[in-house]
């Protein structure tokens, strides 16, 4: 019959970005036979090509480029000795039973057949589109996600364009501006549809105000012209429910349209096997250890949920090797009951989906409008803490103790409250 | 033996299958001219892609029309086949919501008569919802047609050239005519960018831009070509609402209907809208929200469910070259001697573009007197690129073992591996494309038409072009631009020495 290669292991992480790494180097360390898989020639995904600081504040206690990074992880890897493969493709996955799942791989020398007790599935996001966020016009060269244009410039050496606008202003858009600016080019606006900045705002700060780049609030750019290349957009102002608002359009002349207009998680492969989904982040819904709704199959980084930091992808990483570890022990994680995670007022996202009382926990919560002043609170275990600010850009971190959560019963909610108005 | 020159204007579907057609022929040395990088970038690229059956077509006021779509929707069947040319024959549903719209349907059950289109018939709720399970339940019936199918015209238009190619034909890229010369009642060449070409004959199935052509030359002066755009909402191949057969709307005085189809990648596709645009507007291919928020409502009286908004993958629109009075203008001219004229040729064209070559050869051979002589090895057949996707794990296996290439995998949506690629560009190369670009690689291999759109995957097709053609990553050609504009340090470089940084 067939002669593919086969290969055991405990536990397959897929993607070989700061959470898959994160994962293999933690399952590594715990013991458990790994192998991390990456599509690319090289492993360290997305931070490989981000020249600019902001990496590691939490997890290192330290100020470092994306690049700086990522390479104290390579450093970690060789140490411990982690096994990898680079160009390695994963064709599919096969969910055999509870305990074994089979990891169909194509590699340079011929396609790997792996089996597992677990998976750990890091592949990342991908960029929202063009045609997702319903510009219309034509369809000239000079039009890049914002990560291509990073992958041009920082990685292969090549300048994109020369008259810069760029569409959505999260941290990738900001980033990018300020990358631009740096290599001269000139960045005509950064247009935003929300009425507030989708970036962090020390990013605001240093990427748009100190290089004089205007932000376009509650703006969309609704078309694009151009004959061989981009030669103008068309932008208009939009009201409260992101509507045009009619005679206020005006054209931008430019050479180049970066989009930078989100993240999706990449779910493409889990979405074959009818795993469970969150419409609230894109990802799949998980306990407290990262494991999805099938069994024994966890995830972790931008696949999971779009996060603000590298530093968390990391920890989700750790995390699902830890969920791998207790999965393999147990036959499965043990919770007597998974309670959910409801969201309360003002909170648009939360992971994870259940938990189980037994374990302390990390909740990261992002809102669903800014606001001011407010309490997050969890009603159902007594949690409260004031924040001076909360942004949709920000993600709310909350650690919950297992003790603190052993008084759950049914469920915990997540929610925002403001502070009662003193006249 | 006399020989013969033949220049055809345009290596689109039309062009392409003339060329196949003359490449038969022992004493006809064909060349195949195209203005753009590459071949099918016009009329071809962007439409319906489906090849009816011929019961639209009114046999009274369309005769030619109606009797070349039924014999081309026949050829095709061979065609795809000799050439492997990605194609399905899954039948079309002419849905109607109203007695009105039931009545304007059954002429096309007396077309189907009197053109002799087997097995047209109209079918009722429940057998409608049998043929087709997605489609909306409010729909009364519709008018069945079998015979009509599903073909990728871009790779269509390649196969067939590089077929040509194979069998004589030489194409001639980024050589635009502007000129037909005629000397003593006779063309005897066509003028380009690129110098004179001679020829005997001269094809003229320049598409959008045949009228032009065609003035040049002095015929039927009262013939031009008004554009007609058409939109298009490509879905994501991970949407599950996936017509088995095509659907359309029943066709009115003023459109040929809103089609629901699935393409033959698997994709959903909605389309078109017809809008006439003014005579000069020839490259006027933008999308207008108007336009897709009318595929909106019309797919909505078609299917059950609409697929949701988010899973669009990509708007695009195609020009069609709408002759007066929807009449192709198919002829060979005494006067001057040796022109030919293939024009117009809108919908139905992609359909009988098979049937149109065997036509014009009939045209040449009775007006000009044509003696020929068959090649007696003329190659039939033309093998697609072997490709990873759509195949089971040991073959892909298989194939790795073969090339390491297909073991390294570019595009993740579409699983387009680097032997796929380096394929694409040895085949550009061998029909004579002289810039490669990206969009002709996605064209040939689907790498950058999944989900992401390339944001994955461009750079290192890119790269790839960069390596086999020695052409600098920057200076790559995607589309019709460059993928950048220079090089990062290059530019630094270049500021300090002037003392401007």
């Amino acid at each position: 019959m067939s002669n593919l290669i086969e290969e055991r292991y405990d536990v397959v992480v897929i993607g070989g970005g700061p959470a898959g790494i994160a994962a293999a180097i933690r399952a590594t360390e715990l013991g458990l036979k790994t192998i991390l898989l990456e599509n690319r020639d090289v492993l360290g995904g997305i931070p490989l090509q981000c020249v600019h600081p902001g990496f590691g504040l939490h997890y290192f206690k330290e100020d470092l480029t994306g690049t700086q990074f990522i390479h104290r992880f390579f450093e970690r890897m060789e140490r411990i000795g982690v096994e990898y493969i680079t160009s390695a493709h994963v064709h599919s996955i096969e969910y055999r039973d509870y305990m074994e799942k089979v990891v169909n791989t194509i590699t340079r020398k011929g396609v790997l057949r792996l089996y597992s007790k677990t998976i750990i599935y890091t592949v990342g996001a991908r960029e929202r589109t063009l045609f997702e966020i319903g510009v219309v016009g034509d369809r000239p060269d000079g039009i890049y996600t914002a990560g291509e244009a990073q992958t041009m410039m920082d990685i292969y050496g090549v300048l994109p364009g020369k008259d810069v606008v760029i569409i959505g202003s999260g941290d990738v858009g900001l980033i990018m501006a300020r990358r631009f600016a740096l290599e001269g080019a000139r960045v005509k606006a950064v247009i935003e549809i929300m009425p507030y900045p989708g970036g962090l705002m020390r990013n605001v700060v240093q990427c748009l105000r100190d290089f004089n780049i205007p932000l376009l609030l509650s703006h969309a750019v609704i078309s694009i012209a151009g004959k061989k290349r981009v030669e103008k957009v068309t932008v208009v102002k939009v009201d409260e429910g992101f509507r045009p608002i009619p005679g206020t359009e005006f054209e931008i002349a430019c050479d180049t349209v970066v989009i930078a207009a989100g993240l999706r998680p990449n779910i493409d492969l889990l979405e074959r096997l009818s795993i469970a989904i969150d419409p609230a982040t894109g990802g799949p819904m998980v306990n407290e250890l990262l494991e999805t709704s099938i069994p024994g199959i966890f995830v972790a980084g931008n696949a999971l949920v779009i996060n603000d930091l590298a530093d968390y992808v990391v920890e989700q990483g750790e995390k699902a090797a830890e969920g791998a570890k207790i999965f393999i022990e147990n036959s499965g994680i043990p919770a007597e009951e998974w309670k959910p995670v409801k969201r309360g007022r003002n909170i648009r996202l939360a992971i994870p989906h259940y938990i189980s009382g037994e374990r302390s926990v990390t909740i990261l919560a992002r809102v669903a409008k800014p606001e001011q002043r407010v309490f997050v609170e969890v009603p159902e275990v007594g949690y409260k803490t004031f924040h001076m600010a909360v942004r949709p850009a920000e993600m709310i971190r909350l650690d919950l103790s297992k003790d603190a959560l052993s008084k759950a019963e049914k469920s915990v909610t997540i929610e925002v409250k403001p502070i009662a108005y003193r006249a | 033996m006399h020989r013969y020159r033949v220049a055809i204007v345009g290596a689109g579907i039309i062009g392409a299958s003339i060329a196949r057609i003359l490449s038969m022929y022992e004493n006809i040395d064909v060349s195949l001219i195209e203005k753009e990088p590459d071949v099918g970038w016009g009329v071809s690229k962007a439409n319906t892609a489906v090849i009816h059956p011929g019961h639209e077509e009114d046999p009274k006021s369309y005769p030619l029309r109606a009797r070349l779509c039924k014999e081309g929707n026949e050829l095709w069947r061979e065609w795809v086949r000799e050439l492997d040319i990605p194609a399905k024959w899954p039948g079309e549903l002419m849905v109607f919501t109203s007695d009105e719209e039931e009545k304007a349907a059954e002429k096309y059950i007396e077309f189907a008569k009197v053109n002799k289109v087997p097995g047209v018939r109209v079918v009722y709720r429940e057998e409608l919802r049998a043929l087709e399970p997605t489609v909306n339940p409010d729909a009364l019936g519709a008018v069945y047609a079998p015979t009509a199918g599903m073909i990728s015209p871009m790779e269509a238009v390649i196969a067939i050239v590089e077929n040509a190619v194979e069998n004589g034909v030489k194409l001639f890229t980024e050589t635009e005519v502007f000129n037909v010369r005629v000397s003593a009642n006779r063309v005897i060449g066509v003028d380009t960018n690129r110098g004179f070409i001679e020829a005997d004959v001269v094809i003229n199935a320049a598409g959008l831009y045949a009228d032009k052509i065609s003035n040049v030359v002095g015929v039927d002066t009262w013939f031009f070509i008004k554009p007609r755009r058409g939109e298009y909402l490509l879905f994501d191949e991970d949407v599950d609402i996936k017509p088995t057969r095509i659907l359309h709307t029943v066709p009115t005085l003023v459109t040929k209907g809103v089609y629901v189809v699935t393409t033959v990648h698997g994709n959903l596709m909605i389309g078109p809208t017809a809008e006439d645009l003014p005579v000069d507007a020839r490259e006027a291919t933008l999308t207008t929200r108007e336009g897709l928020e009318y595929l909106w409502r019309e797919a909505g009286k078609i299917l059950k469910v609409l697929p949701p908004r988010s899973r669009v993958i990509r708007t695009f629109a195609g020009l069609r070259p709408e002759p007066p009075n929807g009449q192709w203008l198919i002829k060979a001219y005494d006067s001057p001697w040796g022109f030919v004229n293939v024009a117009g040729t809108r919908s139905p064209g992609l359909t009988a573009a098979p049937a149109i070559a065997l036509h014009v050869l009939e045209q040449m051979r009775s007006v000009f007197d044509l003696r020929l002589v068959k090649k007696e090895k003329w190659n039939p057949f033309r093998k697609d690129i072997v490709r990873v996707r759509n195949r089971s794990i040991e073959e892909i296996d298989r194939l790795v073992e073969t090339n390491p290439d297909y073991g390294e995998i570019l595009c993740y949506c579409r699983m387009v591996s680097k032997a796929e690629v380096v394929e694409a560009i040895k085949r550009m190369k061998a029909i004579g494309v002289k810039t490669i670009t990206v969009d002709g690689i996605k064209f040939r291999t689907y790498a950058g038409m999944g989900k992401c759109q390339g944001s994955f995957c461009r750079w290192r097709v890119a790269l790839l072009v960069s390596k086999y053609t020695g052409v600098p990553l920057e200076s790559v050609v995607v589309k019709r631009g460059s993928y950048g504009v220079g090089d990062v340090k290059l530019l630094l470089r270049g500021r300090a020495a002037k003392g401007q940084g």
